[in-house]
């Protein structure tokens, strides 16, 4: 934690994630064209754009829960190939937070957050436990261990599952829509914890419409259509000073 | 009627309900008499249930013959419940030799008490577990003996209560986790694997369990070397286990699919590998999902643990069939009958009745 702390600013280290030339095809259709990333460590990138433009599989990519088909992706040194073990290694490292949450819904709170911990980093049961107690903390949520994911509100989910994501103590976390399922008045909760996250320093990339949070904690802001990086930028520029009319169009659709 | 229930409903005075709605009465007006043609039937099951009971009643206890001799149930007009009293032995436990019964009747009361505190999910664990191995253990040596002073019996001799007991525990026990495996294999990625998975499973399920337990005792030993012999409870077990476990399959890939995309990929982004992920996440909840109909395979196995009697095994039915060929017994079928559906009644009603038990147990409100 101490390393997430002082690593509050991007750093200029070597990238965290890099993507090169990076495509992929559902079948016949071509769903990714060309993607060139590099994440800094502590970088915070939100990407948007219109839905089916490919911006949930990019980051699906990137713990290949989507497999690409050309070009290279790396992460922390680590390049994903079809290896299983160099993928299961990734997959630990990178945190990823869904649209539905995907909690596990025959495990308690507590299970669901020591469960990786335990199978896969192998972290003695009490140690695991204290750790995801720490993170319920964190998120607000600690009263609610015991209880199953069924009884809780979808907000409260939302926060157990980055929770759940952290007790992993992942170098990157991935965020596919965290806030799109969730009823209006729970959207603030869920961004309050990523926002606090975004304060410790964690490199994040945010699949999201929340323009506030994107111009309160990212550092760029990249717009997805047709399965290509139109435009990125740094939030001030994105939101004021669009270049691309398809962004253009985009924001005044969303911001009115 | 309405001169009745309408007097309640007069404005601004609050009666409560009326007399007619509440208690015996409501509850019979609500349910059986709420029309003409409902007052009718149940009239005419009340007058059926008349007919049939009390003369029944009077056959099976009132006039029934408990610990009589056949001759004397020949004299008598009630149930000759002395066919199953004087013939217990040979019912329960068939050619068993007997002075030695008290052995399988061991077994059976091991097998029962295991099985019931398997029940109760809180013993689950390591104890249980060393109390299985030592009981089967115990049960085998018990039945076969030629140990520690036991006088060895050959396995052709077992029947009765212990044969349908052994073959539908282990059959059941075996069947299960096998069929949870082809499930698996069937859902693989692995051509190789996933071939064989539903080669198997459909041809299993294309053929009948008494071809199966004719070709296990027939056709199968014709391929085994000369002088080799490979029990016959043994083969049957197999066959049953083979049989059951394809029917399982394809219940738990069912459930298998139910299960959404999100949980696999939740899994999986936390770095499980595929054994972890199946053992942990989606297992557990698939095969909650399919309680209902696996148990009702398993139930349907235990009874068909009985089509045995076709390859010559004494099950149950079989001893209960032969005791009523012996001529002092001729013809009090309905009273041994009666007797066998209540035992195999009490074991599926046991299961299924657990299987309700479990599923609440494991709800967690999703």
């Amino acid at each position: 934690m101490n390393s997430q702390q002082t690593a509050a600013q991007p750093n200029d280290d070597s990238p965290i994630i890099i993507i090169e030339n990076m495509h992929k095809w559902y079948g016949q259709f071509h769903v990714l064209k060309d993607i060139n990333i590099a994440v800094r460590r502590g970088e915070r990138i939100v990407i948007c754009g219109p839905s089916g433009s490919g911006k949930s599989t990019l980051i699906r990519c990137i713990n290949r829960l989507e497999e690409h088909q050309r070009g290279r992706i790396i992460v922390d040194g680590i390049e994903l190939t079809n290896d299983l073990k160099n993928i299961e290694k990734i997959r630990a490292e990178v945190g990823m937070v869904f649209q539905h949450f995907n909690l596990f819904p025959h495990l308690t709170i507590l299970e669901n957050l020591t469960l990786g911990p335990i199978w896969v980093r192998k972290t003695p049961r009490r140690e695991a436990e204290e750790n995801a107690m720490y993170y319920l903390e964190k998120v607000r949520i600690a009263e609610q261990a015991r209880k199953y994911p069924g009884q809780l509100s979808g907000g409260q989910q939302q926060r157990v599952a980055i929770a759940r994501s952290l007790c992993m103590k992942p170098n990157v976390m991935l965020f596919d829509e965290p806030t799109s399922a969730l009823d209006p008045e729970m959207v603030k909760e869920v961004l309050e914890v990523m926002i606090s996250l975004a304060q410790d320093g964690m490199t994040m990339l945010v699949v999201s419409h929340e323009m506030g949070f994107a111009k309160s904690v990212a550092h760029r802001v990249m717009f997805m259509d047709g399965g290509e990086i139109l435009e990125q930028n740094t939030p001030e520029e994105f939101f004021t000073n669009p270049r691309h009319d398809r962004t253009k169009l985009f924001l005044s659709q969303i911001l009115d | 009627m309405t001169s009745i229930t309408g007097s309640g409903g007069q404005a601004g005075r609050d009666l409560g309900p009326p007399v007619t709605s509440i208690g015996v009465i409501g509850w019979v007006r609500a349910n059986l008499c709420n029309g003409w043609l409902n007052t009718v039937l149940t009239l005419a099951v009340l007058y059926l249930l008349w007919a049939i009971l009390p003369p029944f009643f009077n056959w099976a206890l009132l006039d029934g013959n408990w610990f009589t001799s056949s001759e004397q149930c020949k004299a008598s007009d009630g149930a000759c419940w002395s066919v199953i009293t004087a013939n217990i032995r040979f019912i329960l436990f068939g050619f068993y030799p007997h002075d030695l019964q008290w052995r399988p009747l061991l077994a059976v009361v091991i097998l029962i008490v295991l099985l019931f505190l398997s029940r109760n999910r809180r013993f689950w664990g390591r104890w249980l577990l060393y109390g299985w191995l030592l009981g089967l253990v115990a049960m085998g040596l018990l039945l076969k003996g030629g140990m520690f002073g036991l006088v060895a019996v050959d396995s052709d001799n077992w029947g009765g209560l212990p044969l349908t007991l052994l073959l539908a525990v282990f059959g059941l026990a075996a069947a299960y986790p096998f069929g949870v495996v082809l499930a698996l294999g069937r859902q693989s990625q692995m051509p190789v694997i996933k071939a064989f998975c539903v080669v198997y499973i459909e041809l299993i399920r294309g053929v009948p369990l008494i071809s199966m337990l004719f070709m296990s005792s027939v056709v199968f030993p014709l391929f085994l070397p000369e002088g080799m012999t490979l029990n016959k409870i043994l083969r049957a077990q197999v066959a049953i286990i083979l049989f059951t476990a394809a029917y399982i399959a394809e219940v738990v890939r069912g459930g298998l699919q139910g299960m959404s995309r999100g949980q696999y990929e939740a899994a999986e982004s936390l770095g499980l590998n595929y054994f972890q992920t199946m053992r942990l996440i989606i297992l557990p909840q698939a095969l909650k999902i399919v309680i209902p109909p696996s148990v009702s395979i398993l139930i349907s196995a235990f009874k068909d643990t009985s089509l045995v009697v076709i390859i010559a095994l004494y099950d149950l039915l079989k001893t209960t069939q032969t005791t009523l060929t012996d001529p002092k017994w001729m013809g009090y079928s309905a009273e041994a009958y009666l007797f066998l559906a209540l035992i195999y009644f009490l074991c599926c009603y046991a299961m299924s009745n657990y299987s309700r038990k479990l599923e609440k147990e494991l709800d967690t409100g999703h």
